[in-house]
């Protein structure tokens, strides 16, 4: 009834090309934007902007970087964690060198730091693929994981190996309460997604599909694999290095050198596959299953009087991110993502059953 | 000759890596007697990855799936033994974990794979990282999530041997010895497993051709839990073996990640591949730490060493640049 385009007819190609093209959808997007940027800042309590609402906007770009090159491009990455600290201390070895930088140019630089770095342990994605490129990325995490902790000058010097950034000002305004940072994530996450999402419907993206589904094919019809799995490897890792340097700076404020382990390429890895691979919406749902989960289960007993250990819920955390991942890979491949078109096509017909 | 000529990236780099490997001695930076020590540490090591890396190659070989759980595995497998050896004797606690591995083996083949069956490889591997992630859950959920220890009655104290050949000799782990002969034993138990018996034909049958083997009568979903099984009982050798070394914790569920190199470094199909990959990369990461590190730390002015970290792992990268089958891996590969 509420949710359906007969009637919405497009009469010239712009109209048909763009990237809502349903009313409905648009109007449910513009509220969405609406309300993330006027009203939650000001409903939300700052425990909610500083514990879930921060670091599911700054995971979701991290997912949403991974997601192009493995969802979309088709190439399986366990290092993403890696880039995101490439990111995180590129940009925080910046700030701290150029106190007087802009905030803006210094997530740009860390992104094209994590770029490089990216493209370079992409190289080896030019002859190999599937596990053995997964095993050729997991060298950039531990390589990296290493290299931050043992080389001093990344750290600058820092007795203990670990840093603290800097404060934040944009344009002489310092961000100083949750919502200000909040309000800053979000608006740089809007709009990389707005690239993401247009990126994919354009000339690039549909490359990397093409080398996806079969790079055979793809480089007979013409698209050149070297040009574009490096992009998508460069991008992907611009992405996440925006997305490390923010987790950084914004998140964590100060982090240890073992903040960017394996751990976290896995979670990213895990947002994508229960999102939804390729799908740029998925990237948020996965980001905030995993936000929200351990949340839900550390307080869910306590809520149902149920005692027991911490120790207990992070086995008890292990065990269902496991089986979810397991459920979800049998059940419904494509994710959240998935499910949640599906639910958008029952609407559709609803209240009819046809 | 002319195969020599096409080669040359590998012998390249295998004439650097043993140029590296020797290169202390020659120059005498290092007494014979602690090079030879420390040759003997990095082999010990390397039969571990090898024990690790042999799990994976079994089931890779069997079912084409890339089975990151092995490392969790030989967690689990490791605590089972060490909780239970706490109330009865170690083999009686050893014989029941093997029960235990076998029925794990078997829920994962119903619940995971057999749904999963014909999905593309890298759905699979993520399948198994799931089983990872829910194994290490399970595990400390059951056994508790403390160090253990698992004490077989060996004497740990080191002996002394060959005196009279290296000034001040060398010190040797009687545990680390037998350890050795107990991962030896066990890979030639598994060769007579392979080649005599009619199930480990039909191993083979399957690790050749699925659909082969399938259109002749053999079951595929048995034979899967027959693999999953014995890499189940490898895991078990190995965990017990690394948790009375160094004891039962989280942290070997990591380190068993090293065995991921070690099968690109021995090529994913090869059994010998994967024993050899591992005695490699065990020797060259120890050499590295202990000869190449302190030269690095020197040079950058690093806060300490711990290249044996990333060291497998970079060496697997430039494997896989140069010849991406392995050492003995099949020549069949997916290319771009």
């Amino acid at each position: 009834m509420l949710y359906r385009e007969n009637g919405q007819f497009k009469t010239s190609y712009v109209a048909d090309q763009q990237m809502l093209p349903i009313r409905q959808d648009q109007v449910f997007m513009i509220a969405l934007v609406v309300i993330a940027f006027a009203v939650v800042p000001f409903v939300a309590s700052d425990y909610l902007i500083r514990a879930i609402l921060v670091p599911f906007l700054i995971l979701s770009l991290a997912a949403l970087g991974l997601n192009l090159l493995t969802g979309y491009c088709g190439q399986v990455s366990i290092g993403h964690g890696a880039f995101m600290a490439v990111g995180a201390y590129a940009a925080y070895n910046i700030a701290t060198r150029l106190p007087d930088l802009n905030i803006l140019i210094v997530l740009v630089l860390a992104g094209l730091a994590a770029a490089l770095v990216g493209m370079l342990f992409g190289i080896p994605s030019l002859r190999i693929k599937g596990l053995y490129l997964a095993v050729a990325t997991l060298a950039a995490q531990f390589f990296f994981d290493w290299v931050f902790a043992r080389v001093k000058w990344f750290t600058n010097y820092s007795p203990s190996g670990s840093v603290s950034v800097p404060d934040i000002a944009l344009f002489g305004l310092v961000l100083n309460t949750p919502q200000e940072k909040y309000l800053f994530v979000l608006a740089i996450v809007a709009l990389f997604a707005l690239v993401a999402k247009n990126l994919v419907r354009g000339h690039v993206g549909r490359s990397w599909m093409a080398i996806r589904d079969m790079d055979v094919a793809a480089e007979v019809i013409g698209i050149r694999p070297m040009a574009a799995k490096l992009s998508a490897f460069a991008i992907s890792s611009f992405y996440v290095g925006v997305a490390g340097a923010l987790w950084g700076f914004i998140h964590l404020g100060s982090w240890e050198p073992l903040a960017f382990s394996i751990n976290l390429s896995l979670n990213l890895l895990f947002m994508i596959i229960i999102g939804g691979l390729g799908s740029i919406l998925g990237s948020f749902f996965g980001a905030a299953f995993i936000i929200v989960l351990p949340i839900v289960l550390n307080q869910l007993p306590a809520a149902l009087g149920i005692p027991i250990s911490t120790a207990m819920v992070s086995h008890l955390e292990f065990m269902i991110f496991g089986a979810l991942i397991v459920f979800f890979l049998i059940v419904e491949p494509h994710g959240l993502a998935r499910l949640w078109a599906i639910g958008k096509e029952k609407l559709r017909l609803w209240p009819f059953p046809h | 000759m002319n195969k020599l000529m096409r080669n040359w990236p590998v012998i390249a780099l295998g004439v650097l890596l043993a140029a590296g490997l020797v290169a202390p001695l020659a120059t005498g930076a290092s007494p014979a007697g602690f090079y030879v020590e420390v040759l003997l540490g990095g082999l010990m090591t390397g039969v571990l990855y090898s024990l690790v890396a042999l799990g994976f190659v079994l089931i890779f070989k069997a079912s084409g799936v890339f089975n990151f759980a092995q490392g969790a595995m030989v967690l689990f497998a490791a605590l089972a033994v060490a909780r239970m050896a706490e109330v009865m004797p170690w083999w009686l606690a050893a014989l029941l974990a093997i029960g235990i591995m076998v029925v794990l083996a078997w829920v994962i083949e119903r619940v995971v794979l057999r749904p999963l069956v014909n999905q593309e490889a890298i759905a699979l591997l993520m399948a198994t990282l799931g089983v990872t992630y829910f194994l290490d859950g399970f595990g400390q959920t059951v056994w508790g999530s403390d160090i253990y220890e698992i004490n077989l009655g060996i004497a740990k104290e080191p002996v002394m041997v060959l005196d009279g050949i290296f000034q001040g000799g060398i010190l040797v782990n009687k545990e680390d010895v037998v350890a050795a002969v107990a991962a030896a034993a066990l890979v030639a138990a598994l060769a007579l497993f392979f080649q005599k018996t009619p199930t480990g034909r039909a191993l083979r049958a399957v690790a050749d051709d699925h659909q082969a083997a399938q259109s002749i009568g053999i079951p595929l979903n048995r034979i899967w839990v027959i693999v999953w099984s014995v890499a189940g009982v490898v895991a078990l050798v190995a965990g017990v073996i690394w948790g009375s070394k160094l004891g039962v914790q989280f942290s070997i569920s990591q380190v068993a990640l090293k065995a991921l190199p070690v099968v690109i470094l021995g090529g994913f199909t090869s059994v010998p591949g994967a024993i050899i990959g591992g005695l490699i990369i065990g020797v060259g990461e120890k050499m590295a730490e202990v000869f190449l590190g302190p030269v690095l730390v020197k040079a950058f002015d690093l806060a300490g060493g711990g290249i044996e970290n990333w060291f497998a792992y970079m060496l697997a990268l430039l494997f896989l640049l140069v010849r991406p089958e392995g050492l003995f891996g099949e020549k069949h590969i997916d290319r771009v």
